[in-house]
């Protein structure tokens, strides 16, 4: 007896002591919080946050991975303890929540009869799934299955829908979803996605070039909830008023509906909703990730400007825009006259941008007020230049020194700093583009009596969106087609008295596919005009590098834009990211939202370390094969909703917007139009 | 060393430890449902095995028999085992580190594991040679990871095969356990 216990006791201190020199031996050091952490956690390895245990939860605490409020069973004391130790404040890390991607569920159809089991990896390893939709959700509730908190349940349309107030973001339904569908994200990561291959993206979301969510929010304008619809649009386009307004909706051009009725008239819906949330008083609220303490320069506080910076803040980065013009808005203030975007709305919708916490400096030039140099020394770790194309081209011909030649950017942005310039009688607008169209609807309204365009194409080849050259129709603009300027005549005071052009007729098509204007031989016209404006195109003004230390080596194109690549945007120097005009020469405001978000995430990338690649299976400026259909069955026409407009009489004597808001009767009129595509499934009308 | 490849044989299938002598059903169950897992129990029990067969066997010989203690075995063994699983989870943290990430979760689990026991039980019973004893050990768990592997491939598709209600997971898996084990029965008698 004695023995064994003295066995025993030896056997105990021989292990004991070999355990504790081994523990002192292999030590490994591991941050004293993790233990720290751990203490405040519940320990009950529930594995309900998502992490292997308490241990691999405290670990991803204190990685920064996981939020102070990681523990799902301990509660809200536990977390601010937890905060306590990180020295953070309770919540700042952000939440991951889940999500879903497929809208489609029951209608897409099926390819085969499954008889097996009733869960989606038995069905999935038949060809992956017996829908004909690649990506879409399979139906069996894996996941529902999956989540331990009862936050996903299989709608009635056959894909999950999830609670989010029980969702803790465990991960257990992605784990377990054999289809991607659903995924766990946090607020940067859904603020930073781009269309990828795989998504399930309508045809119009794969246009827009904000890839904006258009189903999602047309949904929700039909079912009453205006302020997730803003919030859904504000997720990708930060100027939802300034779009709703001028943008030419490219993505109607590819509506579904469109393919055999009229397109969903979707720009009109952006402006309602984001009208509705303007008139409303009280701006909706806008989440922004936790600060990293990083700060970002934005040189140009212009669409593209003011989008990476609203992006970039929303990431928690600290943010300073650099802006020449005494305002902030760049060519949408300056550019777009106050018949299609009155000041005021631009006003509000950039003091709601600005609230978020972003420093403006404005009447400050790169190249004279500053350099990159400077910005470089006042610490900022990362550079956007957005500085737009604001040069115009010149006519370079004979007499466009005289009084009263303007160029088209110039004269705009004069006009909406309110300065006086004289206006003549009788004006021509040479260009086809829509500034010349916003030229000669300008000058419409100062009063000048006669109105022309001059363009060396025809109407067919004009590059102005076509609702704006009617309107310039209506309004009493005359179009004087295939005819090139020759020179400008004056009088002896200098001053513009006549225009002399050339007629033209169309030739062989050139590179652009457009038919070339070949000048027609001794057909000099004259046309009466004691004010020209040359509206031919703009370029970036890059004086600026010739002052620049550090950004002379910034590589440009032949058409001073600024060389980047097209994805990431990051430009020849690694820490100076650029978009918009600056990027792509004039361009629409639309891509100029685009660029800047992307500019985001590269920057974002840029500043966490990471490496600075496009997005993996992007969809840039293309559409997934397949999605777009030659016909589409089961479509009723019925027509879209018309857009009120001020009538001419009263518009062309003023500067009072000339489009009009949509009603809310409208709306969910117009709404009901959507069908509501996925990427290849879609709503037929209940009629047809 | 024809007598010790008779001896592998007969402990990876003839007496295979899950499928023969039924120990270490826990994680067979337990581990068996993906290949990922079931691969990396594997792996940590060869290692576990071959370790604690050699110091229980050392233990048996120049302690517990030594003072003729041989009542204590069981204790002891339990002891020694959970020290060992220990001793080898640190040294690995700080020498192997990537070995010690592969076997992960799996390491400390094995504590509790009774074909672990088991085997270095039956080594003292078998009354093994110092050769004999680690022959056996590894051959013990090498077939422990057959079953466990082959097991979690039967598993793997299963889920494509309609399995009524009732009998889903854990209830067919034991069914599919029985099955392969009569599987192995057909080795009795080789050796």
């Amino acid at each position: 007896m004695t023995e064994a216990l003295l066995i025993m006791f030896g056997l105990g201190a021989v292990c004991g002591s070999v355990l504790s020199i081994a523990s002192k031996v292999f030590y490994v050091y591991e941050d004293p919080r993790i233990a720290e952490v751990e203490g405040f956690l519940a320990g009950a390895n529930c594995g309900g946050c998502g992490y292997a245990g308490c241990a691999a939860a405290a670990v991803a605490v204190v990685e920064g991975k996981a939020p102070p409020s990681v523990c799902i069973v301990a509660g809200p004391e536990s977390a601010e303890k937890v905060a306590g130790v990180m020295g953070v404040e309770a919540g700042t890390a952000e939440p991951r929540t889940s999500s879903n991607k497929c809208r489609g569920g029951d209608r897409a159809e099926d390819i085969y009869v499954y008889m097996g089991v009733d869960s989606c990896q038995a069905v999935s390893a038949l060809s992956g799934g017996k829908r004909e939709c690649e990506v879409g959700c399979l139906g069996y509730g894996d996941c529902v299955r999956a989540c331990l908190f009862d936050a996903i349940k299989i709608g009635p349309e056959g894909f999950p829908v999830i609670d989010e107030k029980k969702c803790v973001g465990c991960g257990a339904c992605e784990r377990v979803c054999p289809k991607n569908v659903l995924s766990i994200t946090t607020l940067t990561e859904r603020l930073l996605h781009f269309n990828r291959e795989d998504d399930c993206l309508a045809p119009c979301q794969q246009t827009c070039p904000a890839q904006i969510d258009i189903p999602l929010y047309i949904a929700q304008i039909k079912r009453g909830d205006y302020d997730g619809a803003v919030r859904t649009i504000r997720d990708r386009n930060p100027l939802l008023l300034a779009c709703g307004r001028v943008c030419p909706h490219p993505c109607e051009d590819f509506c579904r509906r469109g393919v055999e009725d009229e397109a969903v008239s979707i720009n009109q819906l952006k402006r309602f909703v984001a009208d509705r949330e303007m008139h409303s008083g009280k701006r909706l609220p806008v989440a922004c990730a936790p600060d990293t303490g990083k700060r970002v320069a934005v040189i140009g506080g212009g669409p593209a400007g003011l989008t990476c910076a609203y992006y970039l803040r929303r990431l928690g980065h600290d943010v300073t825009i650099y802006e020449a013009m005494p305002k902030l808005g760049g060519m949408i203030r300056y550019g777009i006259p106050e018949y299609r975007l009155p000041k005021k709305v631009l006003d509000w919708e950039i003091e709601g941008i600005l609230n978020l916490g972003i420093h403006v400096h404005t009447h400050v030039k790169l190249g004279v007020d500053f350099d990159i140099p400077s910005l470089v020394s006042a610490g900022y770790d990362a550079i956007f230049l957005g500085v737009g194309a604001w040069k115009d081209y010149s006519l370079r011909i004979d007499g466009e020194d005289l009084k009263g030649c303007y160029t088209g950017i110039d004269f705009l942005s004069r006009i909406a700093s309110g300065e006086s310039i004289p206006i003549g009688r009788k004006v021509a607008v040479i260009g086809g583009g829509n500034t010349a169209i916003d030229c000669v609807r300008t000058l419409v309204r100062l009063g000048a009596e006669e109105v022309s365009i001059v363009y060396r194409r025809t109407r067919k080849e004009m590059p102005a969106n076509a609702v704006e050259i009617e309107a310039a129709e209506h309004e009493g603009v005359k179009f004087i087609f295939l005819a090139a300027p020759v020179r400008i005549i004056g009088d002896e005071a200098g001053k513009a008295t006549h225009l002399e052009y050339l007629k033209m007729e169309l030739g062989e098509p050139d590179a652009s596919g457009r038919r070339r204007p070949v000048p027609i031989e001794g057909s000099e016209t004259l046309l009466e005009a004691d004010m020209v404006i040359a509206a031919i195109g703009q370029q970036p003004e890059i004086t600026f590098k010739e002052e620049g230390k550090r950004i002379q080596s910034l590589k440009t194109t032949r058409w001073n834009t600024i060389e980047a690549d097209p994805e990431t945007l990051q430009s020849s120097i690694p820490y100076i990211f650029t978009a918009g005009d600056a990027a792509t020469g004039p361009s629409l405001v639309v891509d100029a939202i685009g660029g800047g978000r992307r500019a985001a995430r590269s920057i974002h990338l840029y500043l966490s370390g990471q490496e600075v690649t496009p997005p993996e299976k992007s969809l840039f400026k293309r559409h997934i094969p397949g999605t777009l259909f030659e016909s589409v069955k089961g479509i009723q026409k019925i027509p879209r909703v018309p857009m009120p407009e001020l009538p001419v009489e009263e518009r062309i004597h003023s500067f009072i917007e000339v489009d009009q808001v949509i009603s809310e009767e409208d709306a969910k009129k117009e709404s009901s139009r959507c069908l509501d595509c996925g990427r290849i499934c879609y709503n037929k009308d209940a009629a047809a | 060393m024809g007598d010790y490849i008779l001896l592998a044989i007969s402990c990876i299938l003839v007496n295979n430890i899950l499928l023969a002598q039924y120990l270490g059903n826990c994680p067979f169950l337990g581990t068996s449902k993906k290949m990922e897992t079931a691969v990396g129990m594997a792996m940590a029990v060869v290692f576990v095995l071959v370790m604690a067969g050699v110091i229980t066997w050392l233990l048996e010989a120049y302690v517990l028999k030594a003072f003729g203690l041989e009542y204590l075995r069981t204790i002891g063994f339990i002891l020694v085992i959970a020290s060992l699983v220990q001793f080898v989870e640190m040294f690995l943290k700080k020498s192997v580190p990537a070995l010690y990430r592969g076997l992960g979760i799996f390491l400390p689990l094995i504590t509790t594991n009774c074909a672990v026991m088991g085997v270095c039980l039956i080594n003292i019973k078998e009354e093994y040679t110092f050769m004999q004893a680690l022959v056996a050990s590894f051959s013990y768990a090498f077939g422990f990871g057959l079953a466990l592997i082959l097991f979690a491939g039967v598993r793997e598709r299963i889920i494509l095969a309609r399995v009524p209600k009732p009998m889903q997971d854990t209830a067919i898996g034991l069914v599919t356990a029985g099955m392969l084990s009569l599987a192995f029965f057909a080795f009795k008698g080789m050796v």
